[in-house]
């Protein structure tokens, strides 16, 4: 039962990368690891200009499903090397850039999950964080089968949650508004 | 061992973290002007809470420099103004202590002026403050920090806009839907009534909750005064589909 009312939520301000941002936070696996993919992609606002002073986390499982944590009922299994947490800023391009494993499906209720990546976007003008997964391009079967993916309707806005192939991983744009809109969810 | 009506085992049913629309700020917040552009239009879609969405980072004290809980020695020499020493519990809001969870924070010197090189109003830098910290709570959520009371500074949101004394805080729980990032005030501040961000949490009481409280006991004799500021993260729901009846049946 709850009898505790939680803390409101503040916006990190304009300078929250005096505070937030670490040295390694891009890097949820060192740069070499195999298999590493960069998830890159670039925040805009509704009047399509790029958002310079966001922050961008995720989280996410390892590549065989797994979370280094206690409550996964399966328990945690650690895999050195790998944080499942990616931190970054958004540069002067708007960009932002994680480099990570791609997760494996995660099991749950309604069924196996699609590879997917938990998104945080923290910025200047944002009282609350917005949050959104990425699904992965090549996963087809699995993200029409994806209980979460399904629960939105609309295709267009589904895709906005589909990352697209990139050279050296995948990219991923945050829309916080209008045209292409990101679906973000409430948690 | 019983399936779940879903057919998934039911080692694999997780708990979910009770949401709390009353508390939080709205996106949209006309009185913060830079909302405008930045807050989603489509409504939000419910996310079920998965095993993503109740697991986390697991932190450590490898995130920690030595000195990182202590904002006044982190330089040759002290900072201006004044020492205070903040600390409080963090609880979920079934009242349980969230232990070993990291806090980090971030803050403008005495003078208002943050360590940025987008901050440009003319109030003196302190070439002795940065302005960062980070802690772990200890095994009863508790955290301390000693650093120096903030000034209030202007910005351009609205005529005569001054942003009240904060500190920004960083938390990440145990789980993704815990995560929180808030900013704590003082209390007895002026700037209050005019501020976009302070009054964009609908509920007065809840606005409350971001107020640090003056804690005598904890001041230290002719060195610092002290605050102490509670944080409540969202707590956890009950397990949907295990039954009572459903596991005294897999006892049998």
């Amino acid at each position: 039962m709850s009898t505790h009312p939680t803390t409101p939520s503040q916006t990190v301000g304009p300078y929250l990368h005096i505070g937030l941002p670490w040295p390694d936070g891009p890097y949820a696996v060192a740069e070499g690891t195999p298999d590493a993919v960069w998830i890159r992609g670039t925040v805009y606002d509704g009047a399509g200009a790029v958002v310079t002073d966001a922050l961008v986390e995720t989280w996410q499982a390892d590549p065989e499903g797994r979370f280094d944590h206690p409550d996964d009922p399966r328990g945690a299994r650690p895999r050195p090397g790998f944080r499942g947490f990616g931190r970054c800023p958004t540069d002067a391009a708007g960009e932002y850039g994680i480099l990570t494993l791609k997760p494996g499906s995660v099991p749950g209720p309604g069924g196996d999950q699609a590879p997917h990546i938990d998104v945080s976007v923290f910025g200047r003008g944002m009282l609350n964080r917005v949050v959104t997964r990425v699904y992965f391009p090549e996963e087809e079967a699995a993200n029409a089968a994806d209980p979460v993916l399904n629960s939105i309707t609309d295709p267009d806005v589904r895709a906005t949650l589909v990352a697209r192939p990139a050279p050296d991983g995948y990219r991923f744009d945050v829309r916080l508004q209008g045209d292409g809109e990101t679906a973000f969810f409430d948690i | 061992m019983p399936t779940t009506p879903d057919g998934t085992p039911p080692g694999l049913i997780v708990p979910g973290y009770i949401r709390d629309h009353d508390t939080h700020p709205p996106l949209d917040h006309p009185g913060y002007k830079s909302t405008a552009l930045r807050h989603p239009k489509r409504p939000l879609t419910l996310l079920p809470h998965t095993l993503t969405e109740i697991t986390s980072p697991v932190l450590g004290q490898d995130r920690l420099g030595a000195l990182d809980h202590d904002l006044t020695r982190q330089h040759e020499e002290e900072p201006q103004g004044q020492r205070i020493i903040l600390h409080g519990q963090v609880r979920d809001s079934d009242g349980t202590p969230v232990p070993h969870t990291l806090v980090e924070i971030w803050q403008a010197n005495a003078a208002g002026r943050y360590r940025h090189t987008a901050d440009n109003w003319p109030a003196p830098l302190d070439p002795h403050f940065t302005g960062v910290g980070r802690v772990l709570t200890d095994a009863d959520g508790r955290y301390r920090f000693v650093t120096i009371r903030p000034g209030a500074y202007p910005w351009k949101n609205h005529r005569n806009a001054w942003r009240p004394a904060h500190i920004h805080f960083s938390l990440f729980g145990r789980a993704f839907t815990q995560r929180l990032v808030t900013q704590m005030y003082f209390p007895d501040d002026p700037l209050f009534f005019q501020d976009p961000m302070w009054n964009s949490v609908p509920d007065p009481k809840a606005r409350e909750r971001m107020l640090a409280r003056f804690d005598y006991d904890t001041t230290e004799p002719e060195w610092a005064l002290a605050y102490r500021w509670d944080i409540v993260l969202r707590g956890r729901e009950q397990t949907p589909f295990e039954s009572d009846e459903e596991i005294m049946e897999d006892d049998e």
